[in-house]
């Protein structure tokens, strides 16, 4: 396929995955605030901080609150990374290869654009119900992309995008936790600590499959299932597991061996993922542990623009007249 | 819903005849909006409206900035053309597009039509559309305009006019599409009720057409489609026609050329392209051969398609005949290649590069309408019993300056169609747009677009200057064939359920 058409169709899957994971931020921040004790100061500055975008928010805001934080994060039509900026990149993206995605995505991805757009313009009466819409809205669109678009190239660039975005975006969530507990220290291990991680747990909708995979709540247990799990989709082992397996299919690379920069490195994400152990991971520090993450998951997505996407001219005479790949 | 205080004035309407009552082809749509309750059109119609915002089926406007996808406003109520009807105009365009190929390919050859006194040489060499790089060219299978948009309009005297020919990148045919799969979920008992002839099998006649240009040797050929990019007014029809054939949507810088041949670039390598539908102007195709500040384009494509190692729709230089002067020698055109009379006649045309004719045009201009012989779009043209006495002055001096670019026609009584207007059904104006392909054979689309002029007494169609769209049902006098339509169903097989379990 083209590589203009294939950058589009992975940045169309980055940025709606990039959309949901702002409701997903907003709404756990939404959650903790609630049940946080009376009096407790509160805390939106580490919400800007994760999405590391503080320095733009605070040339256009200055100090956060809950609601200049929500609208910097949600409608800001200014800030790239807000939800309507994501969605309207999406949709623009999408609108550029709309002849290769299948109708059906184009018309609820319009639909979902159209949506948030309104709530842009009219505000929105109970955030909770928006954000779960807008949650719901890019499921329907991630299910209607499964369900009607060939699992060919295409489709391996949309999974590729979105799998890489949810492994940044969960390791986000996960250090959203870890700022506010640094802000208390002493609340560790009490009832309101564990309130606090069930809601990291809800934000990424993995309360109940947590229950049953490891019962009670401990932040290690946290820290193993939405980090190091094999099986749960938001886990960031299974996202990067399966943006491999995306990446391999399109390259043609066996997978255990590696050709590209992109390949070698997240090879060796999966396998440090892999042999992690949650202790070691803990005692280093979660927080550099993420970090260091991020970092990587950065150089994967640079290496991938460039095996993909980058303009090339042909070198004259090596180019043979019937030589076709389809 | 009741026709009772419909008017149709003092038009030919497309619906009702002059006594008043539905014409036998429109009468099971006409008792079927009858039988409508109060509203239900109304409600109908905004269900369109939507489906049309939700769908994204809109198109650009140039210098609105944000905010600039407008959608094509869609009436629901159809026009409708009867069978024998449509037999004529088939007839018609087959014939014009045919001698207006033969006129194409003598004036970029040995103009032989000049050398007889047909058309004056210097009309030929000063059309806008004229291309000296095209001068010997032999486009593949000979053929030069593969793909053509005639505008035609019915006259208060019932007869059917060609208005323009549009043989450059006449665009519009989406919305043909997504207009009949709107009304198809809107209306179907009166699809199941009519015999309305199918137009969803285009694209597949498109692809067909266009695989037909192919180099030689070329066994399945790759075709794309060349759009000058999202921001084109048309962007949306460049998408919906590549997804519905299945080839590639591709912007100039896509395509790279090497070795004597055009590549795309892919995420595996370069992949070499056989054909290339086009939708972006002559001028910016190939900044070597053509403008070269063109940013649009694949700089070395011309000498690829002269070389024959691609094939191009359609051929550059086809605008030589889009001219409005040489449209008024048409009709001696198609008399001269083809030896017949025009079946579809022009409008009646004073060219006022004629002393006789300009002198004419000058004393009327108050009755005439008066077009500049190279603008579409419904741009630089005067409309004499719309315009002032200033501006009809203003025109005067225009042609004067420069007669070669005016031609004057009478003010045609636009056909209407009954369009919904609030709550109650107006009669509107309306032109149709057919699309033929000429490909192994000349391909006519039953149907085509018909645009409609929504404010009230308004004879501009144009979607750019208040026009809308409605659907065009082409009514066929056999049963519609299986094998024109979808197939028929097998049975089918017993469905599987959960096991019980207690």
């Amino acid at each position: 396929m083209l590589s203009r058409v294939a950058d589009s169709i992975y940045w169309m899957s980055r940025y709606v995955e990039r959309a949901e994971n702002v409701a997903r931020f907003v709404d756990v921040n939404l959650h903790l605030m609630l049940d946080a004790p009376d009096g407790a100061d509160q805390q939106w500055e580490p919400l800007v901080n994760t999405t590391g975008d503080h320095a733009e928010f605070e040339k256009l805001h200055g100090k956060p609150t809950q609601h200049n934080v929500i609208k910097f994060l949600t409608f800001d039509r200014e800030n790239p990374n807000s939800m309507i900026s994501c969605l309207r990149a999406a949709r623009e993206n999408a609108r550029s290869v709309r002849e290769i995605i299948s109708s059906e995505m184009w018309l609820q991805l319009n639909k979902f654009y159209l949506m948030v757009n309104d709530a842009a313009n009219q505000g929105i009466d109970s955030p909770h119900d928006f954000y779960s819409e807008v949650k719901l809205s890019s499921h329907l669109f991630n299910g209607i992309t499964d369900a009607t678009m060939t699992h060919g190239e295409p489709w391996h660039f949309c999974r590729l995008g979105r799998k890489l975005e949810r492994a940044d975006k969960t390791s986000r969530i996960l250090d959203v936790k870890y700022f506010i507990l640094l802000r208390s220290v002493a609340d560790v291990g009490s009832p309101l600590d564990d309130v606090q991680w069930a809601a990291v747990l809800r934000s990424a909708s993995a309360f109940e499959m947590y229950r049953k995979r490891h019962g009670r709540i401990s932040p290690k247990g946290i820290v193993q299932f939405l980090l190091l799990d094999p099986e749960f989709p938001r886990a960031i082992r299974f996202c990067l597991n399966s943006a491999r397996d995306s990446l391999h299919a399109l390259s043609g690379t066996p997978l255990g061996t590696f050709r590209t920069n992109a390949e070698k490195l997240l090879g060796q994400l999966c396998s440090d993922l892999a042999y992690a152990h949650v202790d070691d991971i803990l005692n280093g520090g979660l927080h550099e542990y993420l970090d260091n993450l991020q970092d990587s998951m950065n150089l994967v997505g640079t290496g991938i623009i460039d095996m993909f996407f980058a303009k090339r001219v042909p070198a004259p005479g090596k180019l043979r007249p019937m030589e076709k790949t389809q | 819903m009741q026709f009772s205080n419909y008017d149709t004035g003092d038009f030919f309407d497309e619906m009702f005849g002059e006594d008043g009552a539905p014409r036998a082809a429109a009468r099971p749509l006409a008792r079927n909006i009858e039988s409508l309750a109060d509203g239900e059109l109304l409600a109908l119609q905004k269900a369109a409206d939507s489906a049309v915002v939700q769908m994204g089926i809109t198109f650009n406007v140039y210098g609105e900035g944000a905010g600039m996808e407008k959608t094509l406003p869609f009436d629901l109520v159809p026009r409708i053309v009867a069978a024998s009807e449509w037999d004529r105009i088939e007839r018609g365009l087959k014939q014009r597009i045919h001698a207006l190929n033969l006129f194409i390919d003598d004036v970029y050859h040995s103009r032989k039509i000049v050398k007889d006194g047909i058309v004056p040489e210097h009309v030929i060499a000063s059309s806008k559309g004229f291309r000296q790089q095209c001068v010997g060219l032999k486009p593949p299978r000979g053929i030069w305009c593969h793909i053509t948009g005639t505008d035609l309009v019915r006259h208060r005297d019932g007869q059917i006019y060609v208005l323009e020919d549009n043989l450059r990148c006449p665009s519009g045919v989406s919305y043909v599409l997504e207009n009949r799969h709107l009304m198809k979920s809107l209306f179907p008992k009166v699809f199941a009720a009519s015999k309305i002839r199918p137009v969803s099998n285009y694209p597949i006649r498109l692809r067909d057409m266009l695989e037909f240009l192919a180099p030689d040797g070329i066994t399945s050929p790759r075709v794309v489609l060349l759009t000058p990019g999202v921001f084109n007014s048309a962007y949306f029809e460049h998408s919906f026609l590549a997804q519905q054939m299945g080839v590639e949507l591709v912007v100039g810088s896509d395509l790279v050329v090497s070795d004597g041949f055009v590549w795309m670039r892919t995420t595996q390598g370069f992949e070499r392209v056989d054909v290339i539908y086009r939708r972006i102007d002559d001028d910016f195709i190939d900044p070597e051969a053509f403008r070269e500040d063109s940013m649009l384009g694949v700089p070395g494509l011309m000498a690829v398609y002269k070389a024959g190692n691609v094939a191009l729709a359609n051929a550059p230089g086809t605008g030589v005949a889009d001219d409005k002067v040489v449209y008024a020698y048409v009709p001696r055109i198609v008399k001269y290649y083809t030896g017949q009379e025009a079946i579809l006649p022009n409008v009646p045309t004073y060219i006022c590069d004629e002393e006789k004719d300009l002198q004419y045009v000058l004393e009327h201009l108050p009755e005439l309408v008066i077009k500049a012989a190279n603008e579409s779009g419904g741009y630089g043209m005067l409309i004499g019993p719309h315009s002032t006495r200033e501006q009809c002055a203003d025109f005067a001096e225009r042609i004067k300056d420069n007669p070669r670019n005016y031609i004057g026609q009478p003010t045609l009584a636009l056909s209407r169609v009954p369009t919904l207007v609030g709550d109650h059904l107006e009669g509107r104006h309306v032109d149709l747009r057919p699309y033929i392909l000429y490909g192994k054979e000349i391909f006519v689309m039953p149907g085509g677009l018909t645009r409609v002029a929504l404010k009230k007494g308004s004879l501009v169609v144009n979607s750019s200057q208040g026009g809308g769209s409605k659907d065009t049902w082409v009514l066929a006098d056999q049963p519609i064939t299986e094998s024109e339509d979808a197939p028929p169903r097998p049975l089918p097989a017993q469905v599987q359920t959960q096991a019980m379990t207690s």
